[in-house]
């Protein structure tokens, strides 16, 4: 019997660790299995006995990348517990500096880890000799996120600024008055990058996923809202533990989240541009359509088109936002501490991220619970790899083995914040 | 910069990896399993300098809380199937395990100091990132002190420069995330903090966070044990 493996020592161009091994026997795929070697972690068991005061920026450390995210999800959960409403400008401010992230995040994964893919280049280096006008457009556009995250947090990476009740610290007008300006030339870059990535080659390839995005009545999900899904979902975030729930699997150190009764589900700005497309701007919902994206897009590949328009819809609200704001008088409102349950989802830049924390009468922290969006995407990865390999198995190795890493790339996968991707064996029988 | 060097090996940027050694090795994170305990010393041969970067390689990081507890328990509480987790009772920073040429404090790295430290090895002389404490900073930044203006505990006094005094220009305490500066006398905050109010409980949690393993926290956190 004749074995054929290919290995790819590492998964480049993701955050964290792993590998991905593949069974064949003869053209049909066995076994598609993630390994997460990213060690343990354990900020939940980290959580229990801190003050709830200390969960933003706890949190935060899980992910270098999204590190508001993870604070907006903990504020978001706490003030649920203790009952409090933030809403005003800090709500408005709250939601600034997630633009910011989003920026940051989707300009890093859509430039410089997901379009040399496309591209057949190592890294966005090599990239850059053939397309240096859009790398130099990328990095500064990245720069404009940076900026309102440091503005408004403080620093790019871990914000010190953001905490229960609102902020440490509000800007003035005046403060904000610079990001507007570079936020104006940021709309015109994200809007060229709709139709820059619209051009890219794509595979076809679809699959009929179920979408999960928080959706909210009056605008683009960001900090609140329902959990809906393209199959029918239509549920409070406090009962997301009644309807998704999450298994251990053995390879890995991540815990994969299943829908009941469904199972795999897709999270991210594919999900949310399918389920949020209405509430768009109108700049970002016609570059979409200049673009030809569509909502109830199917092919995972065109992630890559959703992120940009996701950008572009950030800068956007950003400057809206910028344009509206009036100082609060108060740079966050008060807490009365109690004994409490609160849960939160947030639309983390890779998708919905939850939150629970239980508090007791001296706002201690007894339990929490955080599920990533990359450990909700994981079980659709699998099947994307167990249908795309499937279908193109003739390719050669070395094709196959690179569309497969940029298969897994569409989720923008952060295996870090899955708790913890990829080494690739295909292993022929 | 960038023409001046050449990325040998990040995964998280690039497909493409160069064959060791290497003039320059940067390591993150620290040490949790037995492979990584292993895999360092296979990383220190093929470095010719090497310097650790952030709160985890210099002292262990947040992970290293579990140190002051069962790490089983902690498997058991996050993972429904603990027997499938190899980890090590303690998370300790690079140091212990191997020769480290520089250390890079913070949680995160501040990025003017990595540029600092990179510039002054390719020029062959010493990095220039001050031991002080993060008052030093503070008082150049033109900051308040909102520990004696506001009476808002601040771990600036003990902890190590290079993040800039952010926390005290957004009118909050530092929270420690460049570890312990050289000479910390972490006892006479404390008392300071004490007559601020703050309990033994949350002094205890302010010297056991993002560097809850570095010497003088440590020790520090273990005074306030109740």
């Amino acid at each position: 019997m004749k074995v054929r493996t290919i290995k790819v020592d590492m998964l480049a161009r993701v955050e964290g660790e792993g590998a991905l091994t593949i069974k064949m026997k003869g053209d049909e795929v066995q076994d598609v299995e993630f390994r997460i070697f990213e060690p343990p972690r354990f900020f939940e068991a980290f959580l229990r006995g801190r003050s709830y005061a200390e969960a933003p920026d706890i949190t935060a450390r899980i992910c270098g990348i999204c590190p508001v995210a993870y604070q907006m999800s903990a504020v978001h959960a706490i003030e649920d517990a203790l009952e409090v409403k933030v809403e005003g400008p800090l709500r408005a401010l709250r939601r600034l500096i997630y633009c910011g992230e989003w920026i940051e995040s989707h300009v890093l994964h859509i430039y410089m880890l997901h379009a040399p893919d496309f591209l057949g280049k190592d890294d966005v280096i090599q990239m850059a000799k053939e397309h240096p006008k859009e790398v130099e457009q990328a990095l500064r556009l990245k720069k404009a996120g940076n900026e309102i995250v440091a503005l408004l947090g403080g620093r790019e990476i871990h914000p010190v600024n953001v905490r229960v009740g609102g902020f440490y610290k509000v800007p003035s007008k005046k403060d904000l008055a610079p990001l507007a300006e570079k936020l104006k030339w940021a709309r015109d870059a994200a809007r060229a990058t709709v139709l820059w990535t619209a051009k890219l080659p794509f595979p076809e390839f679809e699959q009929d996923y179920e979408f999960v995005a928080l959706r909210h009545p009056g605008e683009y999900p960001m900090n609140e809202g329902r959990l809906v899904s393209s199959k029918g979902l239509d549920i409070a975030v406090k009962d997301y533990e009644n309807y998704f729930f999450e298994e251990h699997v053995q390879r890995s150190n991540a815990l994969h989240s299943v829908l009941r009764n469904r199972g795999a589900y897709f999270v991210g700005p594919l999900a949310r541009f399918n389920l949020n497309h209405d509430k768009l701007s109108k700049v970002a919902q016609e570059a979409a359509r200049e673009a030809k994206f569509k909502p109830g897009c199917r092919n995972p590949f065109k992630s890559i088109i959703a992120r940009a328009v996701e950008t572009l819809y950030a800068c956007d609200e950003a400057l809206r936002i910028i344009e509206a704001y009036e100082p609060p008088e108060t740079p966050a409102v008060d807490i009365a501490v109690k004994a409490g349950t609160g849960t939160a989802t947030t639309e983390a830049p890779r998708g919905i991220l939850y939150h629970r924390y239980r508090l007791d009468d001296s706002g201690t922290i007894q339990e929490a619970k955080i599920v990533p969006p990359t450990s909700q995407n994981q079980k659709t990865i699998e099947s994307d790899l167990r249908e795309f390999i499937t279908k193109n198995i003739r390719l050669p190795q070395t094709e196959l083995a690179w569309q497969c890493e940029q298969a897994i790339r569409n989720y923008d996968p952060c295996i870090s914040c899955a708790t913890h991707f990829l080494k690739l064996t295909i292993e022929r029988d | 910069m960038a023409g001046a060097v050449e990325i040998a090996n990040f995964a998280e940027a690039t497909s493409a990896v160069a064959k060791g050694p290497y003039d320059l090795t940067l390591v993150e994170g620290s040490i949790t399993t037995p492979h990584d305990a292993e895999r360092i010393h296979h990383i220190r041969r093929a470095s010719k300098t090497l310097v650790t970067i952030g709160a985890c390689a210099t002292s262990g990081g947040i992970q290293a809380l579990r140190n002051f507890k069962d790490v089983k328990e902690f498997t058991s509480l996050v993972y429904a199937t603990p027997e499938f987790i190899e980890t090590l009772n303690k998370s300790t920073p690079i140091a212990d395990h191997i020769r480290v040429d520089y250390e890079l404090r913070g949680c995160p790295i501040n990025k003017h100091q990595l540029v600092e430290v990179l510039s002054a090895l390719l020029f062959g002389r010493q990095p220039n990132t001050p031991a002080e404490s993060v008052c030093l900073e503070c008082k150049r930044r033109g900051s308040v002190c909102v520990m004696v203006a506001h009476g808002t505990p601040c771990l600036g006094p003990v902890t190590h420069a290079g993040c800039g005094a952010i926390c005290p220009a957004y009118d909050r305490g530092c929270y420690g995330c460049f570890g312990p500066q050289e000479t910390p006398n972490t006892e006479s905050l404390s008392a300071w903090w004490s007559k601020l109010g703050v309990g033994e409980a949350d002094l205890l949690r302010a010297y056991r966070s993002f560097n809850a393993n570095a010497d003088a926290f440590r020790k520090e956190s273990e005074a306030h044990e109740g």
